[in-house]
């Protein structure tokens, strides 16, 4: 009873802030459990065995203990390959288009030139666009690949860059992959509330624009910017539209995921029909756990950039 | 011409023309993918609305579809019994989530912002949705029949009539005289919470980042004469944050329009890549942009007449 002690009188102004606080903890803990608790399930049910599912008195703590549910995800997800491979495309993607919208972001925020506010409602523009809108067109533009008429007068015919990663390349050099609008966005709020006073500074020192973009505003941003990584890694990571849209026969982390029941159905017929039938129940703790795979690298790299991400977004005036 | 001046005879660039070129050059990523890549995949997408197409081995055929081309559109509009239902759900439904998730995520950055113990876990954990309710997991999630069905057995036969009891709708219907569309917007608000929570990390980053940025001197300033807390909250904080009420809106029809979850958008995507109809499924697609831009325009324009700037820049 700490109010209790000495020289400390039990005012109101003090039972309404105890009071307070007690409301605020249950709120802040019945949110954190609102977003923990279907991961939890995901987590527990990833090791039951198939008989749990059907046993009323089974909720959290499986009662079969098992790890068949991950060696036939590991197997059906073909994990180890489609781990690296997405590791390699989501890492490389999401610092190409972090580079490009640095680029791009510094030029709105710092920069006069004729049209800005016409080419930065364009930004916007491509950010509302729906990607359903331009599904179809993206499809043909890289399965029928050219630019301006050079390769057909080359080789004959226009390339193919369906199932190659050279359309992830081109969007994300271009600020035209997922969400760079925001990204653009947020790093050119950055970038307008830093003191012009620095770049001034350099200027006057005889530094290059490009040097003074690169030794003075770079590293100042690093914060947002690995903010902007992460958002971009993981939305590249989970990302089965563009994956499934580009990629046919190459298979990464989302699309590996959303075929999972269909591998782990067919390596079962393979093996001579012992299960002839898997229920639903099953295809989705199977797919519970393929979720649980997919989602520990993306915890882990969460947990290792939290400080700067918390931090990025609180000194990024994203306000402005 | 401000970018250009005269010297020794010949045109040169001028100090804020230079500015000019440094800038286009700097942006210059953003007008290739925006011109080169972007723009024409719009036309072409627009041109396929208002066509029928075929494949052939080495491309594909484009004929104009009846009425002018508008076929595909009036089909939507007339004869699909299906699509003028679901788009009115569609947008309903986002036009009720919307306000909720704005009050969620403004209230939930106001209690993020307070000191207490835990603060930095309960920050991680909030935020942890933006990492993990992405993309195909968030599909899955939504065509996981497993863990509803578990959560409403379990739930029913532990809690019995004790379930009945908390069931919102008919709870507040019974006890309550508030209208039926109140209640249904209550019931919603309930029963989605954890969609609401879900889709609202990047509106509670923004607003954090917001209050974050509010002078401190301020409140002391308005506490000196006298205000109280609820006062500052309505005069200092309120207005000081109207500014991400606009983007944090924006961005959350964007974000609920276009998630993978969204019916109209699986609907969208089946019918061009299941039922192969690349023309109907574009004027689709059209429609539904076409209605969020609406949206969009119709929420920034009203709330934009009540944001406050704190230095007109």
């Amino acid at each position: 009873m700490r109010f209790m002690r000495a020289g400390k009188r039990i005012t109101p102004a003090r039972v309404g802030r105890m009071g307070w606080s007690l409301v605020r903890g249950v709120i802040v803990i019945g949110i954190c459990f609102t977003i923990l608790q279907p991961l939890f399930l995901k987590f527990s049910v990833s090791f039951m065995g198939e008989s749990d599912l059907y046993d009323a008195s089974v909720r959290y703590i499986p009662k079969n203990f098992t790890w068949s549910n991950y060696r036939l995800a590991l197997s059906g997800m073909n994990y180890g390959t489609v781990f690296v491979r997405t590791l390699l495309l989501s890492a490389g993607v999401s610092l190409l288009q972090l580079v490009s919208c640095l680029l791009v972001a510094y030029g709105f925020a710092r920069f006069r030139f004729p049209f800005k506010k016409l080419l930065f409602g364009c930004v916007i523009f491509t950010m509302i666009v729906p990607p359903q809108v331009i599904m179809l067109p993206l499809f043909i533009k890289y399965r029928f690949f050219d630019i301006f008429g050079i390769f057909q007068l080359l080789t004959g015919s226009s390339v193919n860059l369906i199932d190659t990663y050279w359309p992830f390349i081109l969007q994300a050099a271009t600020t035209m992959g997922v969400r760079n609008g925001l990204y653009i966005y947020m790093l050119r709020q950055f970038f307008k509330n830093m003191p012009k006073e620095l770049e001034e500074a350099a200027f006057v020192d005889g530094c290059g624009k490009l040097r003074t973009f690169v030794r003075i505003m770079v590293p100042s941003a690093v914060p947002m910017m690995v903010t902007v990584f992460l958002f971009g890694f993981v939305w590249q990571w989970t990302d089965s539209f563009y994956s499934s849209l580009y990629l046919n026969r190459t298979q990464v982390m989302s699309t590996a995921l959303s075929s999972l029941a269909a591998n782990v159905y067919r390596q079962y017929e393979g093996f001579g029909g012992s299960m002839s039938f898997i229920s639903p129940g099953y295809v989705s703790m199977i797919n519970n756990t393929g979720t649980v795979l997919a989602i520990i690298p993306l915890v882990a790299i969460y947990v290792f950039c939290q400080r700067y991400f918390v931090e990025g977004i609180e000194r990024s005036g994203i306000v402005g | 011409m401000e970018y250009f001046r005269r010297r020794n005879g010949k045109w040169r660039f001028s100090l804020t023309g230079k500015d000019a070129v440094a800038g286009l050059l700097f942006i210059l990523p953003f007008l290739v993918g925006f011109f080169f890549i972007f723009l024409p995949l719009i036309a072409e997408s627009l041109r396929f609305s208002f066509s029928d197409m075929q494949v052939t081995g080495d491309g594909y055929i484009l004929t104009q579809t009846s009425n002018r081309g508008l076929g595909n559109y009036l089909r939507a509009f007339t004869i699909d019994p299906d699509f003028n239902l679901q788009l009115l759900g569609s947008i309903s439904q986002m036009l009720l989530q919307v306000p909720l998730v704005l009050i969620f995520s403004f209230f939930a950055a106001n209690l993020l912002n307070q000191k207490f113990h835990g603060r930095t876990a309960a920050r991680s954990i909030l935020f942890l949705p933006v990492i993990i309710s992405s993309g195909v997991i968030l599909a899955l999630e939504n065509s996981d029949l497993l863990v509803a069905t578990l959560d409403s057995t379990t739930d029913s036969a532990a809690i019995g009539n004790l379930g009945a009891f908390l069931n919102i709708r008919s709870f507040l219907a019974e006890y309550t005289s508030l209208p039926i569309s109140v209640i249904s917007v209550l019931a919603t608000a309930v029963n989605e919470l954890y969609d609401i929570v879900i889709a609202s990390g990047v509106q509670i980053l923004i607003f954090l980042a917001g209050l974050q940025g509010i002078s401190p001197s301020l409140y002391e300033a308005s506490s000196m004469e006298g205000a109280t807390q609820w006062e500052n909250f309505w005069k200092i904080t309120f207005p000081m944050i109207s500014s991400l009420i606009l983007v944090n809106s924006v961005y959350t029809v964007i974000a609920l329009f276009t998630s993978e979850s969204n019916e109209m958008m699986t609907e969208i995507r089946t019918t061009i890549f299941t039922e192969i109809d690349y023309g109907y499924g574009s004027a689709m697609a059209w429609i539904y942009f076409v209605c969020i831009a609406v949206i969009i325009a119709v929420v920034g324009g009203v709330i934009s007449r009540h944001v406050f700037y704190y230095d007109e820049r």
